[in-house]
């Protein structure tokens, strides 16, 4: 009798605990558009390693991803703007950020006529979003760009109609280079636009500007390159012209070095530094410090090491730069605090 | 909704309604019709408590303001009040007219083969989804428009209704896409009201000697109630078109009567900035702005059934056809 009830209180336990371990792990996450084809490339090789792992990923908007992070919706949330002291406060637990990737934002253009490849400084960028500078023959580009020949039409500006990171870093940018930019527009991930016209989506910009005579917008690296768009180069704080290029945003990055803060809440935008481009950007993950699915933890943290080594090699293809050495030995450390 | 006089007295329930099957099915449909009366109560109400914080900060003044600034947490909502309103109004002026041709011809006109390929064609159009006609505007009209403003003479540019920079997005853009939209809407309906007229209407103006047009005349007379409850469909969609009209207004909160200046609609707003709104008071906004177009849909549906009502008035002798119910445009919110 008692050994009978032994095994079947052994069974039981069994019958309960089985199923637990041999269950796929599912981790949900939200949040950034931007990097969202990155993603999605690491979550579905990463499955392809540990088939056991399957990580959903919503690319719902950075502003989503905090919000579904801080009600606990969402295991993890991605962001292309680092998380505002506010939105710390209001999470449900401390937060950590942890970069990803880079991406840069460029000014594209299309003029009738001019092949070459334009020269731009930020605070001529900041009057031209503003429509303080209104035509191409404007002496403030003209003076960055002898020997080109400028029309001189009307300059139509099209901007993000929706929220997003990618204005957040061109504003951001542009807050840095022009106290005027600061004051009157701001930084965030949807404007007031002084003026210009609005297209929903990096997609929507990129097919604007292409197809509208003397138009000027910005867009992600990655866009300008697909879509075949001119896009000029822009002055970086060592005063040189840099084209955004993988080289040149990942040189944006490393310029941190041996200033990158703790909690790698850092803005790049501007950074100091030879052949930097200084419209870059980190792209983060948002953790929860102590989570409290102690499995996923564990899960996510492996992921996360795999990521930020085996990972970066699928940036390139996709149009990331790649992360520097020196912030991934950084992040691996960081890596530890997740309590798991 | 055909409710002609003694409609009511034919529905007087007999004895054997009270139990039965035939109570369970009166049962039942009438909780289905509650839901739907609790299911816009339950809108009203979300949209009115997770707008709250904005309704507290700005209260009426949200109704007239011209900034929405998210960086410094200022929101009006009038730029996209006027941008809704006008670019449905503007549709509705180009595709009542259409419409109204188009069920003329295939309930009066059209030699019999012709009626049921054409009206099968301007329905088919209604089903086209919106981001299709979205990506059409984009690619076809937007730069037929740019086209249309970079060849106007400067003395035209100079009014007020066109002018602004040519960029093809804008008004004009918005409103033409609307009206294409609404017109399969408007003309099927209202050619079935006309194809609801009795053939009596007809055979009596020919009698008293009425020349074809003004035997439409009086069709159309007949059935007006009907027709304008067509087109009011029509602009309830209009209102509540998102996809389509973001692609091609040009999203900028602006207020203006030009039709070539980039503008900017409820809905859209709705549908941009909803993602990446982060902030309490900004998400309140947003929320405010879906509790607007609610408000608005109401208001022009209240406004068309009393229109549809002292018409019906006006011609109580003449028992009226089918008035069809102008349908909200507030899926957007």
């Amino acid at each position: 009798m008692k050994i009978s009830k032994l095994l079947l209180t052994a069974g039981l336990l069994a019958a309960i605990a089985l199923p637990a371990s041999a269950q796929a792990v599912r981790i949900n996450g939200a949040g950034a558009t931007f990097p969202y084809p990155i993603y999605s490339k690491w979550f579905s090789e990463y499955n392809k390693l540990h088939p056991d792992v399957q990580i959903n990923y919503q690319s719902i908007g950075s502003g989503g991803g905090i919000r579904q992070l801080s009600n606990q919706t969402v295991f993890f949330g991605a962001t292309d703007g680092p998380m505002t002291k506010d939105q710390m406060l209001a999470a449900a637990g401390k937060v950590l950020h942890l970069p990803t990737v880079l991406g840069a934002v460029v000014p594209v253009y299309n003029i009738p006529g001019v092949d070459a490849e334009l020269k731009f400084t930020g605070p001529v960028l900041a009057d031209i979003f503003m429509g303080k500078v209104t035509k191409w023959n404007d002496p403030a580009i003209a003076g960055l760009n002898p020997g080109v020949k400028l029309p001189g039409s009307e300059i139509t500006v099209v901007h993000r109609s929706d929220g997003s990171g990618t204005t957040y870093i061109f504003a951001d940018y542009l807050g840095k280079v022009s106290a005027d930019w600061k004051k009157t527009v701001g930084i965030a991930t949807s404007l007031n636009w002084p003026t210009g016209v609005g297209a929903k989506g990096n997609e929507g910009v990129a097919g604007l500007v292409k197809q509208t005579p003397a138009a000027i917008g910005y867009v992600e690296l990655i866009y300008a390159l697909q879509n075949k768009i001119d896009f000029g180069s822009v002055q970086n704080a060592a005063n040189e012209f840099v084209r955004a290029s993988l080289d040149s945003v990942t040189k944006a990055a490393a310029a941190t070095k041996g200033r990158m803060p703790p909690d790698f809440r850092v803005s790049i935008t501007n950074a100091p530094g030879a052949g930097v481009y200084p419209i870059s950007s980190f792209t983060w993950l948002l953790f929860y410090e102590s989570p409290k699915d102690k499995r996923a933890a564990r899960t996510m943290t492996d992921f996360m090491r795999w990521a930020l080594q085996d990972g970066q090699k699928y940036c390139a293809a996709l149009g990331y730069a790649p992360l520097p050495a020196e912030v991934v030995a950084l992040e691996m450390e960081a890596l530890k605090k997740i309590r798991t | 909704m055909i409710q002609g006089p003694g409609f009511k007295n034919s529905v007087r329930r007999s004895r054997s309604d009270r139990r039965g099957p035939d109570a369970l099915f009166r049962r039942a449909t009438g909780a289905v019709a509650t839901l739907v009366i609790l299911l816009a109560a339950a809108i009203a109400f979300e949209l009115l408590r997770l707008s709250r914080l904005s309704i507290e900060k700005f209260g009426l003044k949200f109704w007239t303001g011209k900034i929405w600034d998210p960086v410094s947490g200022e929101f009006g909502a009038s730029p996209f009040l006027w941008g809704t309103l006008y670019s449905s109004i503007l549709a509705l002026l180009v595709a009542g007219p259409i419409a109204i041709g188009i069920a003329v011809f295939l309930s009066e006109l059209a030699p019999g083969g012709w009626r049921r390929p054409l009206s099968f064609l301007t329905e088919l159009l209604a089903a086209i989804p919106s981001i299709v006609y979205g990506l059409w505007g984009v690619f076809v009209l937007v730069p037929l428009i740019r086209k249309l403003e970079t060849g106007m003479p400067e003395s035209l540019r100079k009014l007020p209704i066109f002018s602004g920079p040519p960029v093809g997005v804008g008004m004009l853009a918005a409103a033409a896409i609307l009206a294409i939209m609404v017109i399969p809407f408007s003309s099927a309906v209202a050619r079935e009201v006309l194809r609801a007229v009795p053939a009596s209407q007809r055979e009596a103006a020919y009698a008293l000697g009425a020349t074809r047009f003004e035997a439409i005349r009086a069709v159309l007379f007949h059935g007006r109630t009907g027709v304008i409850g067509a087109l009011l469909l029509g602009f309830g969609r209009a209102l509540g078109e998102t996809m389509a009209v973001t692609m091609v207004i040009g999203n900028n909160p602006k207020a203006s009567l030009s039709l070539f200046a980039p503008q900017h609609t409820m809905a859209a707003v709705l549908a941009n900035e909803f993602t990446e709104a982060a902030d309490d008071l900004y998400l309140a906004a947003l929320v405010e702005i879906g509790l607007v177009l609610f408000v608005v849909t109401l208001v022009v549906n209240a406004l068309s059934r009393l229109l549809i009502w002292s018409l019906e008035r006006g011609s109580r002798r003449i028992p009226p056809v089918a008035a069809p119910e102008a349908v909200s445009g507030a899926e957007a919110a």
